[in-house]
């Protein structure tokens, strides 16, 4: 049908009445979609643009940008290899450990009774700090645990143990680590909160009266309903980790071999000129990383929505 | 206290009858525990700050000529952003809500791309294809930031728009003969409000602390002012991020105040993106056109 309008309406003259009509009706069916042009607009120049920019970025050379896989393979390789390989593991163990212990803490307040203060003023405090990060978190991490920090003369007092002189540096990965807790743990207990109060106390009265243990509870039904939550708010946690620049830039002068940092400084022209398109061979592979984790992310409370509601 | 407790959670255990208010005591014991060591985690740092800065730091931050140049380009930026986010999103997501409401689940996907793009790439794409024009400039900060702001102010206002029956509203306004720019300034933003508020301070609060994409832009706002300016002082740079932590947890607390007043008693506005993400789509009794 709608073939045939199109064939009788290509010659163009042949019915006068047939061509506003075909308008029209096109303009009609666009007519909605008018609203939302202003932010599509925006959306494809603020968003769009960039990101195809740097895509097609990553597979040109940097001085005749013809197409290269060049940049590619030193992305992968070396130094810029360890960047990732930190990278992904600096992420891991960043949603790993603050995962579980924001499940505590979330826990922890779940079981408080309704309207408790200290509930409230957990999850206030979580809202507060899981926004923090960048360069106040870092100035905040220097002046507690710096070779000449609070901290650490703290524990020198007590123990007479310098932990700089043991292995301890606020300055490498696993530094990071420690001043990336601070965002991370109240992410988590934000986004698994929810989780928990979907957990219907019926099924843990029901548990109980069929004569199930605590363990029992948790094995067989707590667990099973919460696990794609948690593994959910993992991903999460793996994403806002691997993306976060400012506070690892800010702590370590940018010396630290984490690929976000080691983009700024190919950006910055820090390291050599003419090194742009490798930077962003990098952004290229961070985005496909994280679109990945997105994708199971959402695949994953897609599966926890089944339960929770 | 909580030796008490353990003892007595010890004492009833054995007995099955008791079970649940054992539990709930031995629950009490590693609830303070957890609670404990994540309070001292969380306020150690923030004490260390505070002694290694002193008060004199304080009074010192503001003497200094370039922080007035760098916080008066952190708010100038931040009133570009507020005020471009709010006139680019609160139409467009009143317009999704009433005509398109198919496209809500696009319009999730689309603003949350800001969250999957890190900041640092989105700005090396951006340097790479801005015009000269804005190259130059700090305004291309601005626009950047209405991106990034756009995540935290779609998820408040499409929370708003939810939580108060729009199309009947807007029905109403228009039977009685009121235009369109009538009815969404005298009925759809009254009743947006709240989360307006809460987009705006979200904003404001994200542009203040922003750091990747103005110091790859060599600009210096404030936190970049704070971390160039840290060779020189350690001090008046502690003292000056307290006092920049300082501006930003107030503007959340508004929210979360301002919020939980409005939501009545629902777990308090939490300032997070992924909670109103994981709600349920609210009123889908209304018919798309």
């Amino acid at each position: 049908m709608a073939g045939l309008a199109t064939q009788a309406a290509a010659p163009e003259v042949v019915t006068s009445g047939a061509r506003p009509g075909r308008v029209s009706r096109i303009l009609r069916a666009a007519a909605p979609w008018a609203g939302v042009l202003p932010f599509g607009v925006y959306v494809a120049l603020g968003l769009a643009a960039p990101t195809i920019a740097i895509a097609i970025g990553a597979f040109q050379d940097s001085t005749t940008g013809a197409a290269t896989l060049s940049n590619m393979d030193t992305a992968i390789h070396g130094t810029y290899f360890l960047g990732l390989k930190n990278s992904i593991l600096l992420s891991v163990a960043t949603s790993i450990v603050p995962g579980i212990f924001g499940l505590l803490i979330a826990y922890a307040i779940h079981t408080a009774r309704r309207g408790n203060v200290l509930r409230r003023v957990v999850i206030t405090a979580s809202g507060v700090f899981a926004n923090f990060g960048g360069v106040p978190l870092a100035l905040l991490f220097i002046s507690a645990l710096s070779t000449t920090g609070i901290v650490t003369g703290w524990i020198k007092d007590v123990s007479s143990v310098d932990i700089w002189d043991h292995g301890f540096s606020l300055y490498n990965p696993q530094g990071v680590f420690v001043v990336y807790m601070y965002f991370q743990i109240p992410l988590m207990v934000l986004v698994i909160l929810p989780a928990l109060e979907g957990l219907r106390p019926a099924w843990r009265e029901a548990a109980q009266n069929m004569g199930a243990r605590t363990w029992q509870y948790w094995r067989y039904v707590g667990g099973p309903v919460l696990m794609p939550s948690f593994l959910g708010c993992l991903l999460l946690l793996f994403g806002s980790a691997f993306s976060a620049y400012a506070t690892a830039e800010a702590l370590t002068g940018g010396t630290v071999a984490l690929t976000p940092i080691q983009i700024g400084a190919l950006l910055n022209g820090n390291v050599l000129a003419g090194q742009e398109n490798l930077g962003y061979a990098l952004g290229l592979i961070m985005v496909v990383i994280i679109a990945i984790v997105m994708i199971g992310y959402t695949f994953l409370q897609r599966r926890a929505a089944r339960w929770l509601r | 206290m909580a030796a008490v407790v353990s003892v007595d959670s010890g004492a009833h255990a054995p007995t099955p009858a008791a079970g649940p208010a054992a539990e709930k005591d031995r629950f009490a014991v590693w609830r303070w525990a957890i609670l404990l060591i994540a309070g001292a985690y969380f306020l150690i740092p923030l004490y260390a700050a505070l002694r290694f800065s002193g008060l004199k730091a304080f009074t010192q931050v503001t003497s200094y000529p370039s922080f007035g140049s760098a916080f008066g380009l952190s708010l100038r930026l931040a009133v570009i952003a507020t005020v471009l986010t709010l006139v680019l999103m609160v139409p467009t997501t009143v317009y999704v809500h009433l005509r398109l409401p198919r496209v809500r689940r696009v319009m999730e996907a689309i603003t949350i791309l800001p969250i999957v793009i890190p900041p640092i790439v989105l700005i090396i794409g951006v340097l790479k294809v801005a015009p000269g024009t804005l190259l130059g400039t700090p305004n291309l900060l601005g626009l950047e930031y209405v991106v990034l702001a756009m995540p935290f102010a779609y998820r408040s206002l499409d929370a708003g728009l939810r939580s108060f029956d729009v199309k009947t509203l807007v029905e109403a306004s228009n039977s009685l003969g009121a235009g369109w720019p009538a009815t969404l300034w005298r009925v759809v933003i009254p009743n947006l409000r709240t989360a307006m508020l809460s987009a705006t301070v979200l904003t404001v609060a994200l542009v203040l602390g922003e750091y990747t994409m103005a110091s790859l832009d060599n600009f210096q706002t404030f936190p970049v002012w704070i971390v160039n300016f840290d060779q020189n002082s350690g001090p008046v740079s502690v003292a000056a991020s307290l006092l920049a932590l300082l501006v930003t947890w107030i503007l959340l607390m508004l929210i979360v105040t301002v919020g939980s007043r409005s939501s009545g008693k629902r777990g308090g506005g939490q300032v997070a993106l992924f909670t109103v993400a994981t709600q349920q789509p609210g009123n889908t009794v209304g018919e798309p056109e």
